[in-house]
């Protein structure tokens, strides 16, 4: 089938089979291989992309559903040699041990910060459990979460979102 | 993992979906957020000849939650469910139900009618959907639609009311009334799947007598299931603790074969479920954690 699909800004246009699934369309079509494949069973997080926006496990997405929309990549970060906050904030906390894992939690990360801005270490390591570390290095990926959070602040950043910020569990309603 | 050879075809409306899974039969898999599906396809546990993704008709992921009942297309993410200041507002169960699901990432794909159509006896949705006494609205090749009691939805294990060539399509839901609602479950640490977890809904006054009480139990039988005996051991009565705490007793009544896998004994499934029910009770009537 026909796929068009935007990566990184960058269109592409590829004769896939429906089977095909968008991590591997991402590695081995486009060579894009810093988005990676972990436990293949949507549980690890390490194929983590956007897709129109919004982290998924690129694992549990038929290239094909991707059709007409767009997707960044853990490459699609950096701009004109400068890091995104959140890879700067990773680099600068050493928020990584392998590296393996690192992608897929840089793009959740971003994430959780674009719907709630100033998160506490709870609602950080709530907002990540979709990413697995094996290193189980998460202290330093959780300061390099709220590094890059107090960054972010000190620039613009958007109101939070009552959604993103509510306390769960408060279930009573009038 | 590579799933087997299948084709896709995407539809852009109900009718056309309806028409190719008439057309198709039974090799014709409808494709909602592929959150289960996509991993049974790649273990090979089944497979598809067909499948038909519902992720591009508009009409389905629609939430309307504005009027009474809340009316949410079955295509509407459990992001979607989690983010919507309205729903919160107008049924805070549902958003509590759908900010627990696996992680952020899934909620971002699946979708409220996947997960009921799948009808995984460890799945969320079940439990809440059967504490709201919801209707699922199915559409068959014909042009009418048919409603389904959430009460009657839940056939066996992942086996459910929908007909060959139905489509799951809406699901409504009545406002609760005055009161209270929660929504607690023991997680499986990889999945998130519920281990055990009980959705309660207690309507009461400030009289504090429980005007109505439903309750919905998932991850403990072959499949989720309304715990009739704690609604019917709280109607009409205070919601003191004594009280709640006698109901919370019956959350299992009834269940013979409880799920037993690697991660929880039957028995140990039994247990939670009684414990997190008295908590989702306690949590529901405003009385403070035990």
């Amino acid at each position: 089938m026909k796929l068009a699909v935007t990566v990184n800004e960058k269109a592409h246009e590829h004769e896939v089979e429906p089977r095909l699934l968008l991590v591997h369309y991402l590695r081995e079509v486009l060579g894009l291989t810093g988005t990676h494949v972990g436990c293949e069973t949507t549980l690890c997080g390490a194929c983590t992309v956007l897709l129109d926006g919004v982290p998924v496990k690129a694992c549990t997405v038929l290239a094909i559903q991707a059709d007409g929309a767009k997707v960044v990549t853990i490459e699609g970060l950096e701009k004109d040699g400068v890091l995104d906050a959140m890879q700067q904030g990773f680099w600068e906390c050493h928020g990584l041990q392998c590296g393996f894992c690192t992608p897929g939690m840089i793009l959740a990360a971003r994430d959780l910060l674009d719907r709630n801005p100033h998160p506490t270490e709870d609602q950080v390591r709530g907002g990540l459990d979709g990413n697995l570390c094996r290193c189980t290095g998460y202290q330093h990926i959780v300061d390099a979460v709220l590094h890059a959070a107090k960054k972010r602040g000190a620039s613009a950043a958007p109101a939070p979102s009552p959604a993103a910020t509510a306390a769960p569990g408060a279930g009573r309603h009038a | 993992m590579i799933p087997a050879p299948f084709d896709y075809a995407a539809p852009r409306t109900i009718d056309q979906a309806l028409a190719a899974l008439a057309e198709g039969g039974e090799g014709t898999k409808p494709l909602a957020g592929g959150q289960s599906l996509i991993p049974v396809l790649k273990l090979r546990l089944g497979s598809a000849e067909r499948l038909l993704d519902l992720g591009r008709i508009p009409e389905l992921r629609a939430i309307r939650a504005d009027g009474d009942p809340l009316v949410f297309g079955a295509a509407a993410t459990h992001a979607a469910i989690e983010d919507s200041a309205a729903v919160r507002a107008a049924c805070p169960l549902f958003s509590e139900v759908a900010g627990r699901i696996g992680d952020r990432q899934i909620r971002n794909r699946g979708t409220l009618g996947g997960s009921l159509a799948h009808a995984d006896p460890a799945a969320d949705w079940p439990a809440a959907v059967l504490a709201l006494e919801a209707v699922l609205v199915a559409r068959g090749p014909g042009k009418v639609a048919r409603s389904i009691a959430a009460r009657e939805f839940f056939r066996g294990l992942m086996s459910t009311a929908l007909a060959p060539g139905e489509l799951l399509v809406e699901v409504r839901v009545r406002r609760p009334g005055a009161g209270g609602t929660a929504y607690q479950k023991v997680r499986q640490s990889a999945s998130g799947f519920a281990i055990a977890g009980v959705a309660v809904v207690l309507e009461y006054g400030a009289d504090r007598v429980c005007k109505r009480a439903g309750v919905g139990v998932t991850g403990v039988a072959d499949r989720p299931y309304a715990a009739l005996a704690v609604e019917k051991a709280l109607t009409g009565r205070r919601l003191d603790e004594a009280t709640l705490a006698a109901a919370a007793a019956l959350v299992v009544e009834g269940v013979k074969d409880p799920l037993s896998d690697l991660h929880a004994s039957g028995e140990y499934r039994l247990h939670l479920a009684r414990v997190h029910g008295e908590r989702a009770l306690r949590r529901a009537a405003g009385l403070a954690p035990a």
